[in-house]
């Protein structure tokens, strides 16, 4: 993480800290606490995305399908079983990073239109499994009664609580991400999106890159599907469909697809848009959805972040002096 | 079959045959380079010097045949175990990481000789803060010893093309070769810029990198090179010095044939 | 004595797969013509198939129009929508990266689907059937006449298509385009109008495809996605460009569909073929007819 990093985490971080306090002040809008909790567990699907998509470059239609696998292994976990939920998300967790893992071996051989189709297939296939084993899922009429979360052996019941501890772990995913983009593995994931055959020239393994990256946005994904669960406790195979996946690409793309903040900010914001402002048009919901993403993807591929001004002041990453001469 | 007369042969190339398709781009090309040298590969357009480049860096299977690098078996693995092993190459169509700065595309070749993952790098374990600061050290040196420091921290694809064809070089060689191969390293440059990248080349020999190139500018060829193959057709037609090469008479044939 | 046989089980699922099949086959026509001619991958095909049921039940149920008559107007208005998208969106976007392409094909694909819900709601659409008369007895198995048509168009879909894609110097010229589309412009071919063509053509054989199945099975906003990912899956099974390849191929996803709804579980028959999408892609996205060295060359 470098200063400009340092400055926006001091400042989006504050934002997030106050804003459930100034909000709760006004009844209007005291229910953006229950938005603001959706849009950090879709921050934690999109932190993924932008991992996978803007920085190493392969495209996923199917994050709802790793989201998905979380939350119904947490649900089933927990609700069939009777598992605590901390103990459910690791294992949802781990199913998620092993199916990504297997399919992603083969799927990210393929690239751009090939890639983008089979991600898609996958996808969609888990969701027709979602709905068809009914024993297990509950099917199209939906998983119940699944518990809620406690911590330190309380429940969380208050919408702030879930607020906090949901933001805090978007935070901790983000410091994660952050410091991984700005290191050797960071470079490596960028250099596979710019040149992938130069890039393995120069000694990156860039099969293993992928598949790693690939399975670090399924693990997101599905600590945000069981966080889901528990938040909503039931689920419905609606949730994890393909327009799911469309929607998280549009989250990312939306706030820039090369910025880990662009993603966090897309997402609030279409967050916003479809739980809050959009539910008047709740009929042109998929429209608008299409057209954001062609006037973004035509006319601001860099989304709202490449709009922001350049940060003011000189980009100063020390050089450190060559101390030999190189000779 | 590695117990060969010419163990000290830093490349072996034995019986390498390249096709696509119907095409035969390499025909049976046996050749040993020895260390220390700058080795010239030469040759009409479309006699397979790239393709051989290609074979040796494991960008392309030969279809049949084996390459060796002191001794050991080198094709057939993946090009990035192959640069690991100390085989760098630059592209003659550059092939630089644009968007990320000249600094960074060295840093980035520094890969294969460091470690960290995403959990050492995403936690920040103790070991890889050091080794991301010994990053951008030796990058730096590297990018001093070709005379690009004071570019270091712009956008590669802002440079002019000499530039970065020499920022080519300096990512090769911060993987720490052994053998480099440059591939028409030459190309799009002016006349004092080919003097300096002849200066350039020779001062990578002497680190005790050997160097090969694949060039059509015959005078830079000339001057800088120990040794010199010449290929034909996918086929190798002479070996020898730069004066042997000079005078050697299918060599001439060759090249007034193409005319 | 409607005595129930294996044997006509057989044939009956052989019937109805084929049937799909071949509409499978007609979208992944509709897949090849625009990567032959672009390398781009259509994320919206699926869409012109719905759009094409959608219009026709319009054109019949609003105007009253006689259902041959719909079928033209269908067609036309769906090519028309192919030539607004690449006239419009395409063609501005041309350069900007496939991975922005298949994005904003994307995004065209679920902005039709979300105007097809906005006007026809999310209700199913028919069509009555292209011929009357009863269904035709074979061997105890069904035959719907409205399967013979879309046989007989498919038919003479693949059939023009060869025609002009072989004889028709337009057709020759679009291919040229996709081979190399600087030398194809030095040469004198209108790429920009090869594009443009390319895109109305495909919008309106998918339309064609969405009219003869409507009868059958019904048409409603939401079908375009699953329908473009199974015909991509005859594109890719068949070898993309390949116009044989792409109709043996719709034919293997149909019985395979329809095989696995008669004796394995009817609410896995969609995920028969996208399994066997995946497949194709993992382990020869070349397809069965394509040429493994010529897959190497193509830009995916």
């Amino acid at each position: 993480m470098n200063r400009k990093d340092w400055l926006l985490f001091l400042g989006v971080g504050l934002f997030i800290g106050v804003f459930p306090l100034v909000v709760l002040q006004f009844k209007a809008v005291s229910h953006y606490v229950d938005v603001m909790i959706f849009a950090g567990i879709f921050s934690l699907v999109c932190l993924g995305l932008s991992m996978l998509m803007g920085f190493a470059g392969q495209i996923s239609m199917a994050q709802a399908a790793f989201f998905g696998i979380g939350a119904y292994a947490s649900g089933i976990l927990t609700s069939r079983f009777g598992l605590n939920p901390w103990a459910a998300m690791p294992v949802g967790v781990a199913l998620s990073a092993s199916v990504a893992w297997l399919i992603g071996i083969p799927t990210l051989r393929l690239k751009g239109h090939y890639l983008a189709m089979a991600t898609l297939g996958f996808g969609v296939i888990v969701h027709i499994i979602l709905g068809e084993e009914v024993e297990w899922t509950g099917g199209p009429s939906g998983l119940v009664d699944i518990p809620g979360l406690s911590l330190f052996g309380r429940p969380v019941t208050n919408d702030v609580h879930w607020y906090y501890l949901v933001w805090g772990i978007v935070f901790l995913a983000l410091v994660f991400c952050l410091h991984v983009i700005h290191s050797r593995v960071g470079r490596a994931l960028r250099a596979i999106h710019e040149e992938e055959t130069a890039a393995e020239a120069m000694g990156v393994p860039t099969a293993r890159f992928k598949l790693q990256v690939f399975v670090l946005s399924a693990v997101f994904a599905a600590v945000a599907g069981s966080l889901y669960t528990h938040y909503v406790t039931c689920l419905n195979p609606g949730s994890f469909n393909l327009m799911w996946s469309i929607r998280f690409l549009l989250m990312v793309m939306v706030g820039g697809m090369r910025s880990l903040w662009g993603a966090i900010m897309g997402t609030v914001l279409l967050t916003f848009v479809g739980n809050e402002w959009l539910q008047v048009f709740a009929d042109f919901e998929v429209l608008i959805y299409g057209a954001i993403l062609l006037v973004v993807a035509m006319f601001f591929p860099g989304g709202l972040v490449s709009l922001v001004p350049r940060w003011p002041g000189p980009r100063k990453d020390p050089i450190p002096a060559a101390s030999d001469g190189g000779s | 079959m590695d117990s060969h007369d010419f163990g000290k042969a830093i490349l072996e190339l034995e019986d390498i045959t390249m096709q696509f398709g119907g095409i035969t781009a390499l025909q049976g090309v046996t050749y040993q380079v020895p260390p220390d040298v700058i080795q010239a590969v030469i040759g009409p357009n479309g006699a397979g010097k790239t393709t051989l480049f290609h074979c040796i860096s494991g960008l392309l299977q030969p279809t049949s045949g084996c390459v060796r690098m002191n001794g050991h078996r080198i094709n057939g693995l993946p090009p990035h175990r192959i640069t690991a092993l100390g085989i760098a190459r630059t592209f003659q169509h550059v092939a630089l990481f644009k968007s990320m700065t000249v600094l960074e595309n060295v840093m980035l070749a520094r890969h294969p000789r460091t470690h960290s993952g995403f959990l050492a790098t995403g936690f920040r374990l103790p070991g890889m803060r050091s080794e991301e600061k010994q990053i951008r050290e030796s990058a730096a040196c590297f990018l001093d010893f070709v005379g690009l420091e004071d570019d270091a921290h712009l956008e590669a694809g802002t440079l002019p093309l000499g530039k970065q064809k020499i920022l080519e070089i300096a990512r090769a060689l911060a993987t720490e070769p052994r053998l480099v191969l440059l591939d028409e390293p030459a190309g799009g440059l002016n006349m004092r810029e080919t003097e300096e990248l002849g200066e350039l080349i020779r001062r990578i020999r002497e680190k005790g990198t050997t160097v090969m190139l694949v060039e059509h500018d015959m005078n830079l060829i000339m001057e800088i090179s120990d040794r010199i193959l010449v290929l034909h057709y996918g086929r190798h037609l002479a070996t020898g010095t730069p004066v042997e090469i000079k005078d050697h008479p299918a060599v001439i044939e060759a090249y007034l044939g193409e005319g | 004595m409607t005595e129930h046989t294996l044997a006509m089980d057989i044939l009956q699922y052989t019937i109805s797969g084929l049937t799909v099949g071949v509409i499978y086959a007609m979208v992944a026509l509709g897949y090849n013509i625009i990567y032959n001619v672009t390398e781009i991958i259509n994320f919206a095909q699926g869409e012109f198939v719905m759009l094409g049921g959608l219009f026709a039940a319009f054109f019949v149920g609003t105007f009253g129009m006689p259902i041959h008559f719909a079928f033209f107007s269908a067609v036309f208005t769906t090519a028309c929508v192919g030539l607004i998208m690449e006239r419009f969106v395409i063609r501005r976007a041309r350069n900007t990266g496939v991975l922005s392409l298949i994005i904003i094909t994307i995004a065209i694909s679920i902005m039709l689907k979300g105007s097809a819900m906005l006007w026809w709601g999310k209700d199913p659409y028919s069509l009555p059937p292209f011929s009357s008369g009863g269904p035709i007895m074979i061997g105890g198995a069904a035959l719907q006449p409205q399967a013979l048509w879309i046989f007989g168009v498919s038919a003479l879909v693949v059939l023009l298509l060869t025609l002009f894609f072989r004889r028709s110097v337009y057709g020759k010229a679009m291919l040229a385009c996709a081979d190399n589309p600087g030398a194809a412009r030095m040469v004198g071919i209108p790429v920009r109008q090869m594009v443009l063509l390319s895109f109305i053509l495909s919008a309106a054989i998918g339309a064609a495809a969405g009219v003869v199945i409507t009868p059958i099975s019904m048409m409603e906003y939401d079908r375009g996605a699953m329908l473009g990912l199974k015909g991509f899956g005859a594109a890719v099974l068949g070898g993309l460009g390949q116009f044989f390849g792409a109709l043996v191929a719709g034919a293997i996803l149909g019985l395979a569909e329809s095989f696995c709804a008669g004796y394995l579980s009817s609410g896995y028959k969609d995920a028969v073929a996208l399994v066997l999408l995946l497949l194709a892609l993992f382990f020869k996205p070349e397809g069965i007819f394509g040429s493994g060295e010529a897959a190497k060359l193509k830009k995916f």
